[in-house]
């Protein structure tokens, strides 16, 4: 941070745009990116069938590779399983982001909006209740499931208003109503289903085909342009609500407005994986490590470093005990838990 | 009364009414005897009727030959006590958790103490095979002790030692860490899932006199430390610097307080699984009543957490007859509610 020039302004007549970035967005952006298409590459040349890197660009791109079987391999089983993985990193990242800054709560992550109790508590009980429907109807479950649950706090922790305390208040006690609700559900039922609720309820990107891509793209072009260009509303109510109402915010229609924003990223993201968790507290935090806590440059990181994340995560579970899948859920926790201890530990004497 | 007592790092309000001395003397008898009548109710409820007179011959004039007799003194006597004594560690480890981080919603699992006995156990099951509720118990201290040991060390690292904000992202880290790797053991050994998948809701059922006696020593130890700790958790919670001005030795002061909670939350998961709930609510509804004077939140909590626990118990006997409701499901459904009405009501910012 000893740059003369810490900010890079951004300004344009046409479209009319005005922002400041941190130095370090530019150069931690174009890693991100390299690292994120690397992995892409290299993940999709590996497995039980192995394609060389540039065989795998030629096949993305429909050039003549000499080998039909390329097609079937990547562009059908392994390219949409990783962009799905991806784009679910790069939504819940941005979604814990914008928890975080809302609730000016480091620990604050999608989970706490009760988006993911009540998509697990969908999802569990089509899993026991009715194993029949469940392939088609369990991304529907999970969503409608997570939105009915994050409506349901936001209307109980209303009183005069609202308030981001109560909201995670509110939320962490009807999370463990749910979860015991899912408990009793779980203990009153055979050993093969809960084993494949636990399997829901860990998170995977296994099989995951354009379907579930084309699933999740609605979601992701609304929302994410969204939550990107919040960052100044951000900025604003991070400084505590008094603060961004003496800014100008309109504190209560941007809190509604972003919340619902960090709902509907996790649980269309959640509704297609399952509940991966974990990716959106660390990559917030990452990012802001990485390039300050200016919204306009971490938030972008955080969802570049949260796609990265899943991807990684998912290449690493499917590859190092192969034939054996292990579940990106895992792997995700496995190695972002130790990095934060890792943070946490070098930036002891900073908290 | 404290308005403000549910908002992080504002547990002391300005001008706090404290209930009259005399009144809080007198509360403590009465407490104490409703988790007495608690207990009662419980060792009276089951699946065989056996009548109040049957019940207290039993407890007073035990006859080893009388079948009744026997299922109070082996069954149901060791189950209310558990449930007491789990409750009311819980209730005064959530208490101490939340004076030493100054932070409302702390509880014991935040210590990471029921991820790691989670842990501990589930791999021990994988590993050896144990397969009984003594084993398990002392695998679950064990891990939670040591998780403990690890957050609070972790959190402490850096000058200006353990603050609230490091020992909570601590506690997160680790817990995930262990979390994943328990349930990366369960999905792919279907025996360890069968195995452990009704020790993890948490339960006092089947408990027996021996058990409770291992975990005696440790109990009392906690216990008594919380109480004699708490004029010094009051001062702690008037925030660091001002405790260091009024010549106490802060460092000692949560050392101790954090051996106590490890020893009581890991003799409670020991004994009766990962119990929820109980540690973050049970405080709030006490110092409610008793305002912020932990000489008075620690003996309140001890005695409401025991009852309420026992209640939890009876309640999930009652709701699922002829089969139970486990506890740990219990204090959820009973503990989710009473928290949303008390965040509802009190938190008006």
């Amino acid at each position: 941070m000893n740059s003369p020039y810490p900010w890079l302004i951004v300004r344009t007549r046409r479209p009319a745009l005005s922002f400041k970035l941190d130095h370090r967005v530019p150069l931690m952006t174009a890693i991100a990116l390299t690292l994120t298409l690397i992995i892409l590459i290299w993940n999709v040349g590996t497995g039980e069938y192995p394609i060389s890197p540039l065989n795998v660009i030629k096949t993305i791109f429909g050039l003549e590779t000499g080998n039909g079987d390329y097609t079937f391999v990547v562009n059908t089983l392994r390219l949409p399983r990783a962009l799905v993985a991806w784009l679910v990193g790069v939504m819940l990242a941005l979604a814990g982001g914008i928890m975080q800054s809302l609730t000016r709560n480091a620990l604050a992550s999608p989970d706490i909006t009760g988006v993911t109790a009540g998509a697990s508590l969908g999802a569990v009980v089509l899993l026991v209740v009715f194993p029949a429907a469940s392939v088609i109807s369990l991304p529907a479950a999970a969503l409608s499931g997570g939105l009915l649950v994050a409506v349901l706090i936001y209307v109980m922790a209303w009183r005069h208003g609202d308030s981001p305390i109560r909201l995670i208040l509110v939320g962490i006690g009807l999370a463990a109503v749910l979860g015991a609700a899912q408990t009793i559900l779980l203990l009153r039922t055979d050993i093969e289903r809960v084993q494949r609720a636990l399997y829901w309820l860990t998170g995977s990107v296994y099989a995951r085909s354009w379907e579930h891509l084309a699933a999740l793209l609605p979601w992701a072009i609304v929302l994410i342009p969204v939550a990107l260009f919040s960052a100044r509303h951000l900025n604003a109510l991070n400084l505590g609500e008094e603060v961004a109402r003496g800014l100008g915010s309109a504190v209560q229609w941007q809190r509604a407005l972003l919340l619902l924003t960090s709902v509907g990223l996790t649980g269309a993201a959640i509704s297609q994986v399952g509940a991966i968790g974990f990716v959106g507290l660390i990559a917030p935090h990452l990012a802001r490590r990485l390039v300050g806590p200016a919204h306009e440059g971490s938030m972008p990181v955080a969802g570049l470093i949260g796609g990265l994340l899943v991807l990684a995560s998912d290449f690493v579970g499917r590859t190092l005990f192969a034939p054996i899948e292990v579940p990106a859920g895992i792997i995700i926790a496995l190695i972002g838990a130790p990095f934060f201890i890792y943070l946490l530990w070098r930036y002891r004497g900073a908290l | 009364m404290a308005t403000s007592s549910i908002l992080p790092n504002r547990q002391v309000p300005p001008a706090t009414r404290l209930p009259p001395r005399s009144l809080l003397v007198l509360g403590l008898p009465i407490c104490l005897g409703a988790l007495l009548l608690a207990m009662l109710t419980s060792i009276a409820f089951g699946a065989a009727e056996i009548n109040a007179t049957t019940v207290w011959q039993a407890i007073v004039n035990f006859n080893p030959e009388n079948t009744n007799h026997l299922i109070i003194q082996t069954l149901r006597m060791p189950r209310a006590v558990t449930a007491a004594l789990v409750g009311a560690a819980l209730a005064v480890a959530g208490a101490i958790m939340q004076g030493l981080t100054r932070n409302p919603l702390a509880d014991p699992g935040l210590l990471g103490i029921e991820a790691g006995a989670a842990f501990a156990v589930v791999g021990a099951v994988f590993l050896f095979q144990i397969n009984s509720l003594g084993t398990y118990a002392v695998f679950a201290f064990a891990g939670g002790g040591l998780t403990a040991i690890a957050v609070y060390g972790l959190g402490s690292a850096g000058h200006g030692g353990p603050t609230p904000l490091k020992l909570t992202l601590a506690g997160a880290a680790i817990s995930a860490l262990l979390s994943s790797l328990t349930t990366a053991i369960m999905l792919f050994n279907q025996r360890t899932l069968e195995e452990v998948r009704f020790w993890l809701v948490g339960s006092v059922a089947g408990r027996d006199f021996a058990l409770i006696g291992q975990a005696l020593p440790y109990l009392v130890i906690g216990l008594g430390l919380a109480l004699v700790l708490g004029r010094q958790i009051t001062t702690l919670n008037l925030g660091d610097d001002i405790a260091k001005g009024l010549g106490q030795s802060t460092v000692w002061i949560k050392t101790f307080s954090a051996i106590a909670v490890v020893l009581l939350a890991g003799v409670s998961v020991a004994l009766a699984g990962p119990i929820g709930f109980v540690g973050l609510v049970i405080p709030h509804v006490v110092r409610f009543f008793v305002g912020v004077d932990y000489r008075w939140i620690v003996p309140y909590s001890m005695l409401i957490g025991g009852t309420f626990l026992v209640l939890c118990d009876v309640i999930g006997r009652v709701v699922a007859r002829p089969s139970e409701l486990a506890v740990g499901v219990m204090t959820a459904l009973i503990g989710g509610p009473v928290f949303i009405a008390l965040v509802r009501w009190k938190v008006k910012r």
